[in-house]
């Protein structure tokens, strides 16, 4: 079923799936992406989600959301939701469901599930064809545990496991592992970076992901402001910095093949958006890295030089 | 009804098909593998009306699983040792899901040393995880539990998933004729599921595994599978009963043998058992008055069962297929905490045996009896860690070969 692009905020779905007065972080850009990956969604899916900040948005007795849920594990959520599509698939062949009863499967974690110790079951489902959404909130750390280094933590970023010191002056070492290249390179139907400060691009390629059998899968840099050590009224400009200088590239691979839907006409300095984030901070005081801070920008130049799209 | 020699692999594998199972998310182990792939080509010949899915890891596959049977498939799996250990955490998750999966574990000493034989260490590691477990001795008692185990885990007392254990080699790839029941029979005594509970469905939201804040919501549901377990002790008789008048052939969660007059018991578990009941046989004629009980139900643990069966016996025997290092026995100690407190409790003996599929030889047994004879008159001794001069000798060789010779 094709659904036309929206074209403006208005036509974003009044209708709200995950409702208000959640335990999650004042300013949580996980959380904002989520309330708009379900507007797009709709209520008929059962999210099955892997150990992240997201899993205490249910705690019995209560849910935020209006629709079903499955908590499985840290390393294994791509597999939960083979089994229940699998299962609503037997169940509805064999008469013992009726078809109305279908729901849409959605795979819910934390980078830390889909950088590191979720990567083989969810390898597995790509592998498999898994008719599922997969949604990635990346805030480039461990955050529900306190902000360790992840396979998703960017170079020169301060975590508790990742401490700035005189030997080790950078914080991470470590460049981002490239998930959106690791996920293509199993060939799925659709595969999208998304961002909370770009509710249309998200929604659009929701809809875009809908027409596709098979595994359709987001990843949404996300500001986290305990982490990240800013101030959560900063969140949503966080986020557009990181489109708008280049570092959050945000794109979308139609049967792998690679479009950008956003491209800043003009990339503002990377520093702008380092600058005011506390993990950041030994990068600027007490005195600057002007090493670091080359390399982390000059990365970003070569991703989009080598997409042709900075000269 | 028709009788075949089966393996007990092949025989787990008419016993998932006679339950009419709806979905078999699998990962290849040895000694396991011969029970999916009969599943596999079973399905893909259209003999069994079910989905079967290779998965990526045993943590996957339970994983996918709980899952399916949380969403209201009747579900099985099928892993050994290293698989079960590598899919352990999720063990624990789906019995707290409390839905009624069923799985076989083909039981094999678990790494290291890595080896493939036979012993109870690795269903043992799932002992506490709510998961109920039923140890077999033969190919029928296979087939026949994993019908059984749909029935219990299905019953809406118990809804706690259930382990049917086998030996690796000794069970798993050896062939003795076993019946397999008329499938409209089966159908009679297992009806389909039809989850009541635990389901997904667009007309009624559920969250499911969801996180409990604080030690009084936790303790709760722990407590609560804890007495579905209890719970599942009772329900087994009745189903077990109905069993019998179905298909004439009863299992109760233990079993005697020559035990109502027996002085000197022995306690075993799993296919071994059948050594033990010859060994007893060969003391009877010795004039030894010999028995022996089998736990064939070791989740939930049948105490009062074993308490009846072991009281006013001069002395028992545990004989353990399983170390825990550093204690002993693991069934030693159960076996033990129930009898404690009783006024006519046996002597009680702990001997290790059979470790790695190691034999228990006629001699070994002989020793057993000799050494609860001992200590009616003068007191325990052991625990024994049970190994011949042969085997002794052997190893030596091997030890000399590694330049280990002057190691004791």
């Amino acid at each position: 079923m094709k659904e036309e692009p929206i074209k403006s905020f208005r036509d974003i779905p009044g209708d709200e799936v995950i409702f208000s007065g959640t335990p999650a972080c004042a300013g949580c850009g996980g959380l904002l992406t989520l309330r708009h990956c379900l507007k797009a969604l709709g209520d008929r899916i059962v999210i099955v989600n892997a150990a992240c900040c997201f899993t205490l948005l249910a705690i019995y007795p209560l849910t935020p959301f209006r629709n079903s849920w499955l908590y499985t594990a840290m390393a294994s959520a791509p597999a939960g939701a083979q089994g229940v599509r699998d299962a609503l698939d037997v169940l509805i062949e064999k008469g013992k469901l009726d078809s109305e009863e279908d729901l849409k499967v959605v795979v819910l974690t934390g980078d830390g599930s889909a950088y590191d110790m979720g990567l083989s079951s969810t390898s597995g489902a790509l592998d498999r064809d898994l008719d599922f959404y997969y949604i990635c909130y990346d805030n480039e750390a461990y955050g529900n545990t306190g902000f360790q280094k992840s396979g998703a933590t960017p170079l020169g970023s301060k975590t508790a496991t990742t401490p700035p010191g005189k030997r080790h002056p950078m914080g991470s070492e470590l460049p981002k592992k490239d998930l959106f290249d690791i996920w293509k390179s199993h060939r799925p139907p659709y595969l999208a970076t998304i961002s909370p400060a770009y509710p249309l691009d998200l929604i659009n390629k929701f809809r875009r992901a809908g027409q596709h059998r098979g595994p359709k899968l987001f990843i949404s840099l996300v500001p986290c402001p305990p982490g990240w050590g800013t101030d959560p009224s900063r969140s949503v400009d966080l986020a557009k910095l990181s489109v708008e200088t280049g570092v959050w590239a945000l794109k979308e691979a139609v049967s792998g093949e690679v479009r950008h839907t956003v491209v800043p006409k003009r990339f503002k300095p990377v520093e702008e958006y380092l600058r005011g984030q506390g993990r950041f901070a030994h990068l600027f005081r007490p005195a600057r890295q002007e090493e670091t801070l080359m390399e982390i920008q000059e990365r970003v130049d070569e991703y989009w030089r080598l997409h042709k799209l900075l000269l | 009804m028709k009788r075949d020699m089966l393996t007990g692999n092949a025989a787990a594998a008419w016993g998932v098909r006679l339950a009419e199972v709806d979905y078999v998310p699998a990962y290849p182990i040895t000694p396991q593998t011969e029970i999916i792939e009969t599943l596999a080509k079973w399905i893909s010949d259209g003999m069994m009306d079910a989905r079967f899915v290779s998965m990526d890891s045993e943590h996957s596959m339970i994983t996918a699983a709980g899952a399916a049977s949380a969403t209201g498939a009747r579900t099985f799996t099928a892993t050994s040792s290293q698989g079960l250990l590598y899919g352990f955490e999720m063990i624990y998750t789906v019995a707290g899901w409390r839905v009624p999966l069923v799985m076989v574990n083909v039981s094999r000493g678990l790494s290291s040393p890595l080896t493939l034989e036979p012993d109870h260490n690795d269903i043992f590691a799932i002992r506490d995880s709510g998961f109920l477990q039923i140890h077999c001795e033969t190919c029928q008692e296979v087939l026949d539990s994993i019908i059984l185990a749909y029935r219990l885990a299905e019953d809406e007392q118990v809804l706690l998933p259930v382990m049917v254990n086998m030996d690796g080699f000794y069970l798993s790839f050896t062939r003795e004729p076993v019946e397999i029941p008329d499938p409209e029979e089966v159908r009679e005594f297992l009806p389909p599921y039809r989850p009541k509970h635990a389901f997904f469905m667009a007309s009624r939201p559920m969250a499911q595994g969801v996180a409990v804040l604080g030690g009084s919501a936790y303790s709760y549901f722990k407590y609560q599978m804890h007495l579905a377990s209890l719970k599942a002790l009772e329900v087994y008789g009745e189903i077990c009963a109905e069993f019998e008048k179905k298909f004439h052939r009863g299992y109760g969660p233990v079993e005697g043998y020559m035990l109502e007059d027996a002085e000197y018991a022995l306690v075993m578990a799993g296919s071994f058992s059948t050594l033990g009941k010859k060994a007893v046989k060969r003391a009877r004629d010795r004039g030894i008055r010999a028995g022996l009980l089998k736990l064939r139900l070791l989740r939930p643990f049948p105490e009062a069962y074993i308490r009846r069966a072991l009281e006013g016996k001069r002395a028992v025997s545990v004989l353990d297929q399983n170390i825990s290092v550093g204690k002993g026995g693991i069934l030693y100690s159960e076996v033990a905490s129930c009898l404690f407190n009783s006024k006519k409790k046996p002597v009680l003996l702990s001997f290790i045996g059979g470790l790695g599929g190691k034999n228990i030889s006629p001699q070994e047994f002989e020793f057993i009896f000799e050494k609860m004879i001992e200590a009616f008159e003068g007191g325990p001794s052991g625990p024994h860690l049970l190994y011949t001069e042969k085997e002794w000798d052997d190893i030596s060789i091997l030890k000399r070969t590694a330049e280990k010779e002057g190691d004791a």
